[in-house]
Formats: C-alpha cells, structure tokens, sequence
C-alpha cells in the first residue's frame, strides 16, 4: 500500500492559487498566481499553503555551512566541488591562517584532492564563484567518519521539525550526524555497522521524505536493523 | 530479400494501416528516473518508437569560453543509435541529427528558467533506441519529463506530436510507413499550460485549411500527452511504499 502523504504532489506548470509561500525560482508569480516550477507538495502548515519542492538544485549562498570535496589544486588556493553548478574556491591563506607563499608553501601538504571540508560560504553572487572559509568553530578538515549524499531538498527532512528527525537517530544510534544544505551528511558513528545502518536511514528518509509518519518508520527501521544485525 | 510491398495507408472503413483512427495516437508510455547517474532521466514510447533522454547539470562547461554571464547554456544532442533503424545507421552525427538537436534545443528554451543558472550548461542527451517515425516530437516530450525529474525550474512541461497527410486526409501521430509514404508530416511542440507552441515544421504541402485542422488535432494530442507527463511524474512520489 501506497504512504500516506503530506500534502498533494504538484508538478511543473501546475496552478497553486494566489495564497501559497514558496521559494523562488521553485514557484513563479504568472499574473497574480503561483506556478510551480519544479516537482513538490502542497500542504498545510499552520493554516498556511506551502509548497515544498522535492527536487531541485543547491544554490550557493552566504552563510551557509557546507561540506564539499577538494577536486584539484590552484597556485593560491583548492578548487572545491560544493555539489551546486558553481566550483566553490578556498583560498589557501584562509586555510592556513596566515600569508602564504606558493613559493615556499606546498599546497598537498595540507589538503589533497578527495579530501572534505566542512566551510563556511563567504562571497557569492552568481557572477562569480563561490568562495570558502574554514575559519570558524568545527570548520576544516574531515578527518573521520563517512560522507553520505542526499538531495538537497530532502536536506530540512533529515533535520526534522525542532531537530526531531536527527536527534532520534543520533540517540537510537549514538552516532553524529552533521547534515549540511548542500546535500551532503557527514556522519560518525561507534563502529561500521551503526555507520551501514544510518546510510540506509538516511536513504530512506530521501525517499519517503514527503510521506506522514516517516519519523517512527525510520525509528522502526533502526531498532529492526539493530537486532538483525545484533548492534 | 523481397520487393517492397505496397501498404494500403488508409482502409474502406477510414482506419489506418495498423487500425488507428485518423486521430488517434500510438499507445504511449513513459518513464522517469531511469538513469542513476543522471541528473533527471525519461523513456519514451510513441508506439515502437523509443527514445531515452538525459539531463545534466546545471554545471560549468568544461570549455569555459562558452558561457554566458546572464544565464544558463541548454545543451541539447539528439541522436540515432546505430541499432535504432532496420539498417544500420552511422554513429556519426548526420546533418538532419544536428538540425533535430538545433529544433528540439529550441523547443525547450522557452519553457526552462536559465536565468537562475547564469554561467553554467544544462546538458540534455536524447538518444533514440528504436525509430518508427516521430522521433523529434518523441525527443521533446522525453527531454521535458527528464528536465522535470533533475529538478531544474520550468515553467510548464512540453509535449511534441506529428500530423500528417495520407491519402488527402489528415492524421495524427504518424509512424515510419505513414513518414514515408504519405503527402505531409508537421510535427508540433507546444507547452498547454502556457498557451505556447514551442516547435511548428512542415514538411511537404498543406492548405491554410489544413495547417489550421492539423494544429487544433495536434493541440489536443499535446493536452493529452502533457497530462500523461503530470501523471507519471506525480506517480513516481505518490507510490512511495508501494511494493513492486
């Protein structure tokens, strides 16, 4: 049997009414009336229509904390893969907390690609890329743990309402999880069988994201997972 | 191998060669989803015409040079797989490939928000795996359904379809046969929740008359399809949990 969900699925090109909050560009004012742009649901939430987009991609912006992936090394700075359409730049003084010179610094020696970071968007304006600092509390280097990918989108249903989602499985696990907007999660847990389970959760919440009562399934899943696996 | 066989396009009763009506489509399906590693994905029958579309990005073009500072490049190849036809055709692109690239690129432009993604490509990838007339028009309707599962913005989803003349009447949908041996083909795209049509083409001679009948046919066909699109991209999130 077919979940139920939140709300109704809406697809591209579909009439919303006049009264309904959505992020731009997920829904367009034509006339005086909301369209959406991209695949969603339209629910109610305290007695407002909101439309919440299921698909869609990670739009850089100012302030946010995301995880990405040094993909190659520049003379002054990484080129950093933040999973958006722009490559992300982390300059190496910011890196390094100090002035730094290609001459005499060796970039390899402190990040190398394949490497995560966990930073903070600085400068983005859609006319330039991306630009990165690690300069910040719990900012840099991933040294441990494991880096799973999620949609972007489903990334405020891995969170959950007041941190509801997150905070069963950290506690029905004793693993952390870091989930950060640009889709990815960064996750440490106790041993690599807790770690197995908590991907599998993760991928479960991606799929069923916009369906009613997914927190106790996911709960569910874990205690099941658990005493099939004997952790 | 044997002569060439006439086929008879149009029988007593008014019914074409495989028993459609004059304006009837060919039994359609589609699907979304169907490449992992793409960004959005469909396929597409029209009948024994089957085409596969993918979407990339938005993404920085490998050739940098190319961008644009105000919005997206929409990318679009089309393309026959050499399996595609009953001869084997030519993996090279072929002139009448990069004029479809050109026709359905443009069929898509209007409808996609490249605005939002300044300096970046969207790359769309239609491959056709079976040819049995209509491929464009397929092309179109698989690159919209696979836009809308990358998640890229549009402003409403587009369906293509072909009229055609066979024997003076007009009909809907053509296949290979009907392509071949019939008087004119005018395949159509169009968005129906914008009121828009986003690809209009003749081939061969039609009256004023006849142009006019054979997009009010097409209008309706596109609603159609159009409509089937919705369904199939509602479906793939409304039969969470459901078993397979």
């Amino acid at each position: 049997m077919a979940r139920e969900l939140h709300g109704s699925i809406v697809v591209p090109g579909e009439r919303l009414g006049s009264k309904v909050e959505g992020k731009h560009p997920y829904t367009l004012d034509m006339g005086g009336v909301k369209v959406a742009t991209v695949i969603g649901l339209l629910s109610k939430r305290d007695d407002k229509n909101v439309f919440i987009n299921l698909k869609g991609v990670y739009m850089p912006e100012v302030g946010h904390i995301v995880i990405g992936l040094v993909e190659s090394i520049a003379i002054t700075s990484w080129q950093v893969d933040i999973n958006s359409p722009y490559q992300a730049v982390l300059p190496a003084h910011d890196f390094l907390g100090r002035p730094f010179n290609p001459a005499t610094d060796d970039l390899s020696r402190y990040l190398k690609p394949g490497d995560y970071i966990k930073a903070k968007i600085v400068l983005f304006d859609k006319t330039r890329n991306p630009v990165l600092s690690v300069q910040g509390d719990g900012l840099g280097r991933i040294v441990s743990g494991f880096i799973v990918d999620v949609s972007p989108s489903k990334i405020p249903r891995v969170i959950g309402r007041k941190r509801s989602m997150i905070n069963m499985i950290e506690e029905k696990t004793g693993c952390t999880l870091f989930p950060a907007v640009n889709g990815r999660v960064h996750i440490e847990c106790p041993n690599k069988e807790l770690e197995m389970i908590v991907i599998m959760a993760l991928k479960l919440i991606e799929a069923e994201a916009h369906t009613i009562g997914l927190t106790e399934r996911v709960a569910k899943f874990i205690e099941e997972e658990r005493a099939r696996r004997g952790v | 191998m044997g002569g060439k066989t006439q086929v008879r396009l149009i029988d007593e009763n008014g019914l074409r060669h495989d028993g459609r009506r004059f304006d009837e489509l060919r039994p359609i399906r589609m699907q979304v989803g169907v490449l992992a590693n793409a960004t959005g994905s469909a396929l597409v029958e029209y009948g024994r015409t089957k085409v596969l579309a993918a979407v990339y990005g938005p993404r920085e073009p490998f050739q940098k040079y190319m961008v644009l500072p105000d919005r997206a490049i929409l990318r679009v190849r089309y393309h026959m797989a050499p399996f595609s036809t009953t001869e084997r055709k030519s993996p090279a692109p072929s002139r009448r490939e990069i004029e479809l690239s050109k026709v359905i690129r443009e069929a898509l432009e209007d409808i996609v928000l490249l605005t939002e993604y300044p300096r970046t490509v969207i790359d769309v990838f239609v491959e056709v795996l079976q040819a049995d007339g209509g491929t464009r028009v397929a092309g179109v309707t698989a690159a919209s359904l696979a836009l809308a599962d990358a998640g890229i913005p549009l402003r409403g989803l587009v369906a293509g379809v072909a009229v055609g003349k066979i024997n003076g009447v007009l009909v809907l949908d053509l296949d290979e046969v009907e392509d071949s041996m019939g008087e004119a083909d005018m395949p159509i795209a169009g968005a129906p929740d914008l009121g828009l049509i986003t690809l209009f083409q003749l081939n061969g001679v039609l009256t004023e008359e006849e142009v006019e009948k054979g997009l009010s046919m097409a209008w309706s066909a596109i609603e159609k399809i159009v409509a089937m699109e919705k369904e199939v991209l509602r479906s793939k999130f409304e039969a969470v949990g459901e078993e397979a």
